[in-house]
């Protein structure tokens, strides 16, 4: 009888600071960039260099570690982490380990099993290392040091996840106060978020943990719940075969589905810290804490339950317009421009335009919600235009396109297109009675009692019209004039 | 606290981590070195260090910061100046993968 597994997960994930400079030196600290255009003398490791730390990635550590629940520790320092490989020009990496900068917090996570709290071990600042190509060609690696010193925070969970669906509920709640807080726009495919997942499996029941694997090199959600279903099998496989389970760094090939070890016995892990002489202490005030703690802004959840109080929306829509801070920014303030105008059900009537239009929009164009560049007053000029009826709602969605793409100004586009809607009866009377006087026959199937003709006809007047009638109207005139008998 | 004693094993280890190959003759001047730092180094457990608060520093300062913003530019040419081997901007490094 096969025995039952229970997996066990826990997560290191770095996290790229959105700062403007690196963690220890006034580079340049955006992504991309010719090779080695951001580079100093302190961030390539040259000796006689003094690393002076950037206060901004304190208070983003400290804005983290708040949403996160955790405790701060009010003196933390740095240490170094010393390991030999070409991507660390140091050949040491200033990291936290005695006293990281926050420890003991959690996050709550929905799955379908309902809320589970994950804690979180400890958060600490380092920095990053720089990036390595290999060369084919001459057998040889290149080394771009842009991304050396480029700050993060890692964050590490205790081993309290159990599947995959737990772990990407937990990277994206991660994410999303990530992005609510503004520290990092946490993009897995450009590695400003990397997850190692920590796995090992263990007997159902027997509360005895088996030995941990690490993996790294997960650059999609996809990729880390494949990961962890094929390294979950692999060590069942070997446990089941009454082998054991190596400690061990691996690396998942994505295209092949496999893990393979990364790092041979040579490479044991010993990185003999030591606390970084160049670098004090920082103390972190209760003032300083308070003033963060002040500037935090509403994160996700608090704002969705508002959007339900407030502004009467439903959880499921709620939870759609706070699926990004940007969008939600950009709805807040449709609203708010709409109330100024002081069109009635503001709330409702922008969030139609964002949950129907916005959001299909971007699925059509493969774009992200951070991509989204209109002007909230152009979509709230839209709204208002189509509250007085002078476009209908095909054309506003039209229009609504071009605002989406072009951010065009949505008044003058309709009036240099012509696109408003005819309200003059005079007109759309004459075209009513031209379209029936040359269509006798369907005239008299409808008043033969084939009301379904009826759509016929009102395409019909539409099409003579260019779209610029409202349907209602269209509808309205017909049956009128078709109801008055075959005076025709 | 036992003295530590400085050891074959501990020498290998020591050379995988600092990726050293030693010859016999090297590691056992290594070794000597090695012992002679940690004994002088046993000679601070004679202080009496009771009333002794321990330090994160060795001097007495804190929270020495830069503001976020860019001061360098692109000094990419003064920097690989000091590369033994570069190519294409990059620094060129004994191949790290198999």
């Amino acid at each position: 009888m096969a025995k039952r597994y229970e997996t066990v997960i826990g997560l290191e994930v770095h996290v790229e600071l959105a700062t403007a400079t690196k963690i220890f030196c006034g580079c340049s600290a955006k992504f991309g960039g010719a090779p080695n255009t951001h580079t100093c003398p302190v961030c390539t490791g040259m000796p006689g260099s003094l690393p002076v730390l950037n206060r901004q990635v304190v208070d983003y550590a400290l804005a983290l570690g708040m949403a996160a629940n955790c405790r701060i520790n009010q003196t933390c320092k740095f240490d170094r982490k010393n390991y030999f490989y070409p991507d660390n020009p140091q050949n040491y990496q200033i990291s936290q380990l005695y006293l990281p900068i926050c420890h003991d917090g959690f996050l709550e996570i929905r799955t379908a099993s309902g809320k589970k709290k994950i804690r979180i071990h400890e958060m600490h600042m380092e920095e990053d290392a720089g990036k390595l190509i290999h060369d084919e060609w001459e057998d040889c690696s290149l080394v771009d040091y842009n991304r050396s010193g480029v700050p993060l925070v890692e964050i590490v969970s205790e081993p309290d996840m159990r599947n995959a669906e737990e772990v990407i509920a937990y990277l994206e709640k991660l994410r999303l106060i990530c992005q609510y807080l503004g520290v990092s726009d946490c993009k897995l495919q450009e590695g400003s978020m990397r997850a190692d997942v920590n796995l090992s499996v263990m007997e159902a029941g027997s509360g005895k943990l088996g030995t941990r694997t690490e993996m790294k090199n997960l650059n999609s959600f996809k990729a880390i719940a494949r990961a962890i279903e094929g390294e979950r099998e692999r060590q069942i496989e070997l446990l089941e075969e009454g082998k054991c389970v190596q400690q061990e760094t691996r690396r998942w090939d994505d295209n092949k589905e496999i893990s393979y070890a990364m790092r041979s016995k040579e490479d044991a892990k010993d990185y003999r810290y030591f606390p970084d002489p160049d670098l004090p202490p920082v103390v972190i005030s209760g003032e300083w804490l308070a003033r963060i703690k002040e500037r935090q802004p509403e994160l996700q959840e608090e704002k969705a339950e508002r959007y339900e109080k407030e502004f009467g929306l439903s959880a499921y829509d709620a939870s759609l317009l706070t699926q990004s801070r940007h969008l939600a920014d950009l709805y807040e303030q449709t609203v708010s421009l709409l109330q100024q105008k002081e069109v009635a059900g503001a709330p409702k009537k922008a969030a139609n335009w964002f949950i129907g239009e916005t959001l299909r929009l971007l699925k059509d164009r493969g774009m992200e919600t951070e991509d989204l560049h209109f002007t909230p007053g152009h979509l709230a000029d839209l709204i208002v235009v189509c509250e007085r009826g002078e476009v209908n709602n095909q054309t506003a969605k039209k229009v609504f396109g071009r605002i989406f793409d072009e951010d065009v100004e949505p008044v003058s586009y309709i009036e240099e297109n012509g696109l408003k809607t005819v309200v003059d009866t005079g007109v759309l009377e004459s075209i009513v009675e031209k379209i029936l006087a040359s269509n006798p026959k369907t005239v008299e199937e409808y008043q033969s009692g084939k009301t379904k003709v009826l759509g016929f006809l009102v395409g019909q007047v539409m099409k003579e019209m260019k779209g610029k009638a409202e349907p209602q109207t269209v509808n309205r005139l017909l049956m009128e004039k078709l109801q008055r008998g075959p005076s025709l | 606290m036992a003295k530590q004693i400085i050891d074959d094993t501990i020498m290998e280890n020591i050379e995988i981590l600092a990726k050293l190959a030693l010859t016999c003759e090297e590691r056992e001047k290594a070794r000597e070195k090695m012992q002679e730092m940690l004994d002088y180094i046993d000679k601070l457990n004679e202080l009496n260090t009771e009333e002794t608060e321990p330090l994160a520093h060795t001097f007495p300062v804190e929270n020495v910061f830069r503001e976020d913003v860019v001061t360098n530019g692109n000094s990419r040419d003064a920097m690989l100046a000091n590369a033994p081997k570069s190519k294409d901007g990059q620094y060129q490094v004994p191949k790290t993968v198999q």
